[in-house]
């Protein structure tokens, strides 16, 4: 007998970002919000309507947006910074270097609709770059939250931390994939799944989809182990080198390109303390035209690819 | 290397004695100053020597702060944009007491907090790094804006390079600034006429300057950035015009006083010699 599961629910994480930031401006009259004429597409309308001068919007341009954040932070204010990723990390890179990073500065960058949640409108607005140009900075947290629940707990982390966060906001809708008790941290990861053959590592919208592929490989007789790593700096070394010890092969995935991303920083970590084989899964060269729904599934970002990179890493491990 | 440092300025003084004052503080710490480039080999010393009475004036006379309790939430805030002149900024916070003045002499020796560029994060009395260009606008309008959240009296002070206003990113600043009517701000343009390798006006003209910043809703003035009279009235009148930011257009020369300096280009970073250094020092008694 066939069961037919009922699609699960999907969430835009913008939702999740909005909730968490007008409790939080609720909670503590420091909260501010700095945006770059970014109120729609940020969800930000209702919080300009409950606090309207603690949204400050600065109009379309984002080396001033970091800098006016920078300055309120030194004013005594918690700013939360909200504009697209392709655009704020790309023109506001050096001010997120030298005013916040270098500056030790208490701001939170959330960069909206990040990889390649633009879809048809282009590489021009993909971000498929801001964690490699970003975690090359020193005194950066980066983190990349998977559904609603992360969403919220790594934007509370970032207002309880000292220095600067940077939270990606995805706008594609995804599951839910922790459990309601789940409590993230920075720089821990998650193990949503144990197995010993194989370890799936990935963050952001790609956790969901590794762990459909982890069921697909079960199919096959793999057991794959699936970690969710939503703090990509700093990162968490002891469950990758657990990972490369005990299951001997791992693939990374994320919605990035494959140079400077998630899967490097595992690398980097993986020879550093237990070489294995590795296949990074992600973007490379600038996405040709399409929904990003179409794009994930081009670049083979789906359970399906995922399932196929896995089981020929396998043949390689076994030699 | 020690020489006399000025200290901050009691305003209870008669003006003309806080003027005496003001005008031996500002030649004490250029002389400071020049000694600091002669032992690192390294510097700004034009720069330096052109922002020298704007900053001393800020520092000694005009500033709320507390030295001894540099964090103060509502002391002053002066952003010192062209952050390459980190040695009239050292000179001058070791002046009011941010830091023991013998510190100084490590000014980018191996492992200095004092960078040639200012680290709020080593260097007391320092609100924001800077060094690449057109940063500093940017913070000091958002610290008008905190300012103007907290309905605080404190005041934001920023000088930056003339050269430096070629970086888009002041003209964005500009524009929030004159948008969001930020009376509490100051920008003040060391307007020397020279940036790093020929005059502004035949690298990408600035001028007309102040009908620039006009246009993007600032209230502009202009003064002698070398008198310090001029400058402390302007700065106890402030803001130039209620409900909008203030533009000082301080027209200053690059390496004032000193004869052989003074508007020559080739003295943006160019380090003096023994001799040199002498031969400044011999006009700034």
């Amino acid at each position: 007998m066939t069961t037919i599961l009922p699609a699960p629910a999907l969430y835009d994480c913008r939702d999740a970002f909005v909730a968490t930031i007008d409790s939080l401006a609720t909670d503590d009259e420091r909260v501010v919000v700095v945006c770059n004429d970014s109120v729609g597409s940020s969800k930000l309308g209702g919080f300009q309507e409950k606090f309207p001068h603690r949204l400050i919007n600065v109009g379309i341009a984002e080396q001033v947006m970091i800098g006016v954040a920078a300055g309120l932070a030194n004013g005594g204010k918690r700013p939360f910074v909200s504009g697209a990723s392709c655009f704020l990390t790309a023109r506001g890179l050096e001010q997120i270097k030298v005013d916040l990073a270098y500056s030790n500065a208490n701001v939170t960058v959330c960069a909206m609709s990040p990889g390649v949640a633009y879809g048809e409108l282009g590489p021009t607005h993909h971000s498929l770059e801001d964690i490699s140009w970003l975690r090359a900075i020193d005194n950066l947290v980066l983190t990349v939250p998977a559904d609603p629940l992360e969403t919220e707990q790594a934007l509370r982390a970032a207002a309880e931390h000292d220095g600067p966060v940077f939270v990606r906001v995805s706008r594609m809708g995804v599951p839910s994939v922790y459990p309601a008790d789940y409590r993230f941290e920075i720089g821990r990861a998650a193990r949503l799944r144990d197995g010993t053959d194989v370890t799936l590592i990935a963050n952001g919208t790609m956790v969901s989809r590794a762990l459909d592929a982890a069921v697909l490989l079960a199919v096959d007789g793999v057991a794959a182990r699936v970690v969710s790593m939503p703090t990509v700096k700093p990162l968490d070394v002891a469950e990758i080198v657990a990972a490369a010890e005990e299951t001997g092969a791992i693939v990374t995935v994320e919605e990035h390109s494959v140079h400077g991303g998630l899967g490097s920083a595992v690398a980097e970590a993986v020879v550093a303390h237990r070489p294995v084989p590795m296949r990074i899964l992600g973007f490379s060269g600038f996405a040709p035209t399409g929904s990003a729904s179409f794009l994930l599934d081009h670049f083979g970002l789906n359970p399906a690819g995922i399932h196929a990179a896995a089981t020929h890493l396998l043949e390689r491990k076994r030699g | 290397m020690s020489t006399t440092l000025p200290r901050r300025i009691d305003r209870s003084l008669p003006r003309e004695e806080q003027l005496r004052l003001l005008v031996d503080g500002a030649r004490l710490i250029r002389r400071r100053n020049l000694a600091l480039i002669a032992e690192a080999g390294l510097g700004h010393v034009g720069g330096d020597l052109s922002a020298a009475d704007i900053v001393a004036t800020l520092f000694l006379s005009v500033l709320r702060i507390d030295p001894t309790n540099p964090t103060l939430p509502e002391r002053d805030r002066f952003v010192m944009s062209k952050g390459h002149c980190s040695g009239v900024l050292y000179t001058t916070l070791a002046s009011c007491g941010f830091f023991d003045a013998a510190l100084l002499d490590t000014y980018m020796k191996p492992l200095s907090p004092l960078n040639g560029h200012p680290d709020r994060k080593r260097v007391p009395g320092v609100e924001a790094n800077t060094g690449p260009l057109g940063h500093g606008l940017p913070i000091a309008v958002g610290m008008a804006i905190a300012a103007t959240l907290d309905g605080s009296p404190r005041r934001i002070f920023c000088l930056t390079g003339d050269g430096e206003l070629q970086e888009g990113s002041n003209w964005e600043a500009l524009m929030v600034g004159g948008h969001r009517s930020l009376d509490r701000l100051t920008v003040i343009v060391d307007r020397n006429g020279l940036q790093q390798g020929a005059p502004t006006e035949e690298t990408s003209r600035l001028e007309p300057l102040a009908d620039k910043a006009r246009a993007f809703g600032w209230a502009v003035t202009e003064v002698d950035g070398h008198d310090h009279a001029a400058l402390l009235d302007l700065f106890e009148q402030l803001p130039v015009e209620p409900g909008r930011p203030s533009f000082v257009i301080a027209h200053t020369h690059k390496g004032n006083p000193v004869s052989f300096m003074r508007d020559r280009v080739e003295w943006h970073h160019k380090v003096p010699s023994a001799d040199q250094v002498a031969a400044a020092l011999e006009e700034l008694v």
